[in-house]
């Protein structure tokens, strides 16, 4: 019965698909209708072909790790793909030739930006985070998923408005809001995949077979929920036609820009923040096998981290249209939220006391501390750069990129790399990594790609800043923009290095993780324990 | 691990388990809750003294009477006091007498770089040697196609180039001869062109071509090629060339003709962002001094 619910429902959107693909207005609103139609049409001849076939017995005892281990594999993939194109625009600023005459409205700068940034967030970052979650909420729950198969709609729903919004991008459409690019349908798509993401959350944290919620799974919580009320705000806009990509937002004006920086601030604050210091609370103490420092630590900076983060995002509209109480707000609530932010620092690093003499040792420890690390600065520099007078000399130079950097690469790389190395082993039964001094060498040219990065960003940021604001003493302008763009060449190439070693040490820990499941010896098999904690 | 401290010093756990994953009972440390307080009660003191907490109609405004627009007022209210009486001076000054007077013709020439880097320099190039592929005059040169005395800058500045925005725009229209002439005959007028420039040129369609050049060109260019600064047709003769002075782009331009286009910068055609007279003196001041100036 339920094949045939599910023939009715593809046949029906691949139909539809193929009618919208026919009335399409623009080309990647029809490229994007075949797509869909393609995926439906595809999926309702493998239905097709297994109806009335056996059904496969799934063992449903032990955790569901077939789906994490799919998100292992596409966290790896993006990321590469997010790196790569990350670096290939980096030498494009440094080397404008690179926009290359024949690739020009795909390949040029403006179409391969949000790319990148999506692809590192949302396509690594966000499978990252799929997939952590899931492995996360199982362990500590003591219980399999919730929902069965919608694990995986989940998972395949996500991975495809991937691919539908890097299309997008290349292909010119954009809703022109900086890290929620994707238009109406897009969103839309999202919203369901993320829904139905929540409801397995949720289901598995309700079905639970512990008392207690570990706090890795607060934060998880946090971040589902923040980020679905963030991207339906953010995202509300009318279609120009239900057959175009096209559409109108919402706000305007003062009021669309300040949804856009609540939503954008808060991406970084509960996808880029909360749901990673879910996985640090997990893996940290895991790989280290300490208890976590402060249980009391984790309540007071968990509940301030994520009542004040929400306030923050004035401060990326300082000395704009924004009016001047709104700027006093963003800034005030950014720099009371430096301790809470670092709340979580403190309880990452704490819990290895006791366990410091394994940083010698084990280079995954390492990437996890040095994440933390990143972690910590970034979480100050940031709500130091919220403050009025150094915004005034930071913003929109390339210090913010420095910054977010800092960020993305030091602390939600890392610790992403580290929740790799800890989970492909073990979910792939093996005894242990390919290498460590693979790992080794990831860690190194990963940290030395971070400093390069973040430093030459410093210098061309403060530099341009100074030149920027720098007046003769009749007060008129020292310095034209061209002059400041070519005083950033020798460091746009440094920053592009810096790419360059980072990107190296992931296809390292491709070949490495690769290789472990390949090559390395299977662990003696061990039946999957689900048993409740004491 | 267990729940009971394995050294006397050691706090205990909470005793939840969660997949082997133990959590100790620490209290939250000194310095971290002194800081956080700290920032609290300075956000709170901050968020009186600066507009922040809406209201109703309106948001608390602060103690200190913050405001960001009024702070960047005063800023440029200051500038403007210190410098008004040269402003003053420059807006009226009789231009080619400028340079007699070393502290207006200081004040003109700064103030008309920074004119120059934020409003020109995107066309003719920071250094103002312009762009000869995109038709952007080099400045730097002594070839003038409206003019190079100060006033002859200071009006093209003024009202630009083939623009709707100025009547008084300079305005000329060189016809597109590959609707009036054969792609021959133009060919002949390119080597009479070579010619004329002094480059090398095939001679007996450059005898062929001047022909041509005195029947449909020499009007507007002159019978030696010298060009008119009355009606902006540029010089000829001299190596120096708005698109360039090869044969493809002689060609072209000749076939398809050339419709390059200032703005007008006065504030008269683009009110609140336009140069007042003082700042259109001063650009055209500082294009003068450049070197080309005549």
């Amino acid at each position: 019965m339920w094949d045939y619910v599910k023939l009715v429902a593809l046949g029906l959107i691949a139909l539809l698909a193929a009618i919208a693909a026919n009335y399409a207005r623009d080309v990647p609103y029809m490229v994007h209708a075949i797509l869909i139609m393609l995926v439906a049409g595809g999926l309702f001849l493998w239905t097709i072909r297994g109806i009335g076939e056996p059904k496969p017995v799934v063992d449903t005892s032990g955790y569901m790790d077939d789906v994490v281990r799919a998100g292992v594999i596409a966290t790896a993939f993006w990321g590469v793909v997010g790196f790569l194109a990350g670096t290939f625009i980096a030498f494009q600023l440094a080397f404008p030739g690179l926009n290359f005459e024949w690739a020009q409205g795909y390949m040029n700068f403006g179409r391969l930006r949000p790319l990148h940034t999506s692809a590192v967030i949302f396509a690594f970052g966000g499978n990252a985070l799929l997939c952590t979650s899931f492995y996360i909420v199982q362990r500590t729950s003591a219980v399999r998923l919730w929902g069965g198969n919608l694990a995986w709609f989940v998972f395949w729903g996500y991975n495809l408005f991937i691919v539908l919004a890097a299309t997008a991008y290349l292909l010119g459409s954009t809703q022109g809001k900086e890290y929620a690019e994707p238009e109406w349908y897009i969103d839309l798509w999202l919203t369901v995949v993320w829904v139905a993401y929540l409801l397995v959350f949720l289901g598995t944290l309700m079905t639970r077979k512990v008392k207690h919620i570990y706090v890795a799974n607060w934060f998880l919580l946090s971040f589902i929920v923040t980020v679905a009320m963030l991207h339906i705000v953010n995202n509300l806009s009318l279609p120009v036609s239900i057959f175009g990509s096209r559409s109108v937002q919402l706000f305007a004006g003062v009021q669309d820009a300040m949804t856009q920086w609540w939503y954008g601030h808060n991406a970084v604050g509960f996808f880029l923040t909360a749901g990673f210091l879910g996985m640090m609370y997990y893996f940290v103490p895991k790989q280290a096998e300490r208890p976590v420092f402060s249980y009391k630590l984790s309540i007071i900076h968990f509940w301030a981290l994520i009542f004040l983060y929400i306030w923050a995002g004035p401060h990326h509209l300082h000395y704009t249209a924004l009016p001047d109480w709104a700027s006093t707000l963003g800034m005030v609530f950014s720099v009371v939220l430096w301790m809470p932010s670092w709340g979580g620092m403190i309880n990452g690093l704490m819990t290895l006391s006791g366990a410091w003499d394994k940083l010698r040792t084990d280079p995954i420890i390492r990437m996890m501390v040095v994440s933390i690390g990143f972690y910590g600065m970034s979480t100050f520099e940031g709500p130091m750069m919220s403050i009025r007078a150094v915004n005034s000399l930071s913003h929109y130079t390339d210090w913010t990129i420095g910054h977010v950097h800092s960020g993305a690469l030091g602390w939600n790389g890392m610790i992403t790399f580290g929740a790799l190395y800890f989970l492909v082993p073990r979910l792939w039964n093996r005894e242990r990594l390919y290498s460590l001094a693979l790992v080794n060498w990831h860690f190194w040219l990963a940290t030395i790609g971070i400093v390069l990065y973040a430093s030459s960003m410093w210098v061309t940021g403060i530099m341009e800043g100074l030149m920027w604001r720098e007046v003769d003493a009749q007060g008129f302008l020292v310095n034209s923009f061209a002059d400041t763009v070519a005083a950033k060449f020798p460091m746009y190439v440094v920053r592009a290095l810096g790419g360059v070693l980072f990107l190296a040490g992931s296809v390292i820990m491709c070949y490495n993780l690769w290789m472990t499941v390949r090559r390395s010896p299977a662990k003696e098999a061990e039946a999957p324990t689900m048993a409740p904690a004491e | 691990m267990s729940k009971t401290p394995e050294k006397k010093d050691e706090v205990e756990t909470t005793g939840h388990i969660w997949d082997g994953i133990e959590e100790y009972n620490n209290p939250l440390p000194r310095w971290w809750l002194w800081t956080f307080y700290a920032t609290c009660i300075w956000g709170l003191l901050y968020t009186i003294a600066y507009p922040a907490w809406p209201l109703i109609s309106q948001a608390t405004p602060g103690l200190l009477g913050f405001s960001t627009r009024a702070l960047v007022a005063e800023d440029i209210e200051e500038v403007n006091q210190a410098n008004a009486a040269l402003t003053e001076r420059l807006a009226t000054v009789e231009l080619a007498s400028i340079s007699d007077d070393p502290e207006l013709m200081n004040y003109a020439v700064n103030g008309g770089a920074a004119i120059f880097r934020a409003n020109c320099s995107q066309c003719h190039g920071s250094g103002a040697a312009g762009v000869q592929a995109s038709g952007y005059p080099n400045l730097l040169d002594d070839d003038w196609i409206w003019g190079g005395q100060i006033e002859d800058i200071a009006w093209t500045v003024a009202h630009g180039i083939r623009n709707e925005q100025s009547p008084d725009a300079h305005w000329s229209e060189m016809p597109a001869f590959g609707e009036i002439l054969e792609e021959g005959e133009i060919a002949s007028v390119v080597n009479y062109v070579l010619q004329l420039s002094g480059q090398e040129h095939d001679a007996a369609a450059a005898t062929a071509g001047a022909k041509i050049y005195l029947d449909q060109c020499s009007a507007c260019h002159g019978e030696q090629g010298m060009g008119d600064v009355g009606v902006g047709a540029p010089n000829l003769s001299d190596a120096i060339w708005l698109y360039g002075g090869d044969v493809e782009t002689l060609t072209e331009t000749i076939t398809y003709s050339r419709f390059g286009v200032m703005p007008a910068w006065s504030e008269e055609y683009r009110p609140g962002q336009g140069l007042t007279d003082a700042e259109i003196n001063a650009v055209a001041t500082y294009v003068h001094q450049l070197g080309g100036g005549e």
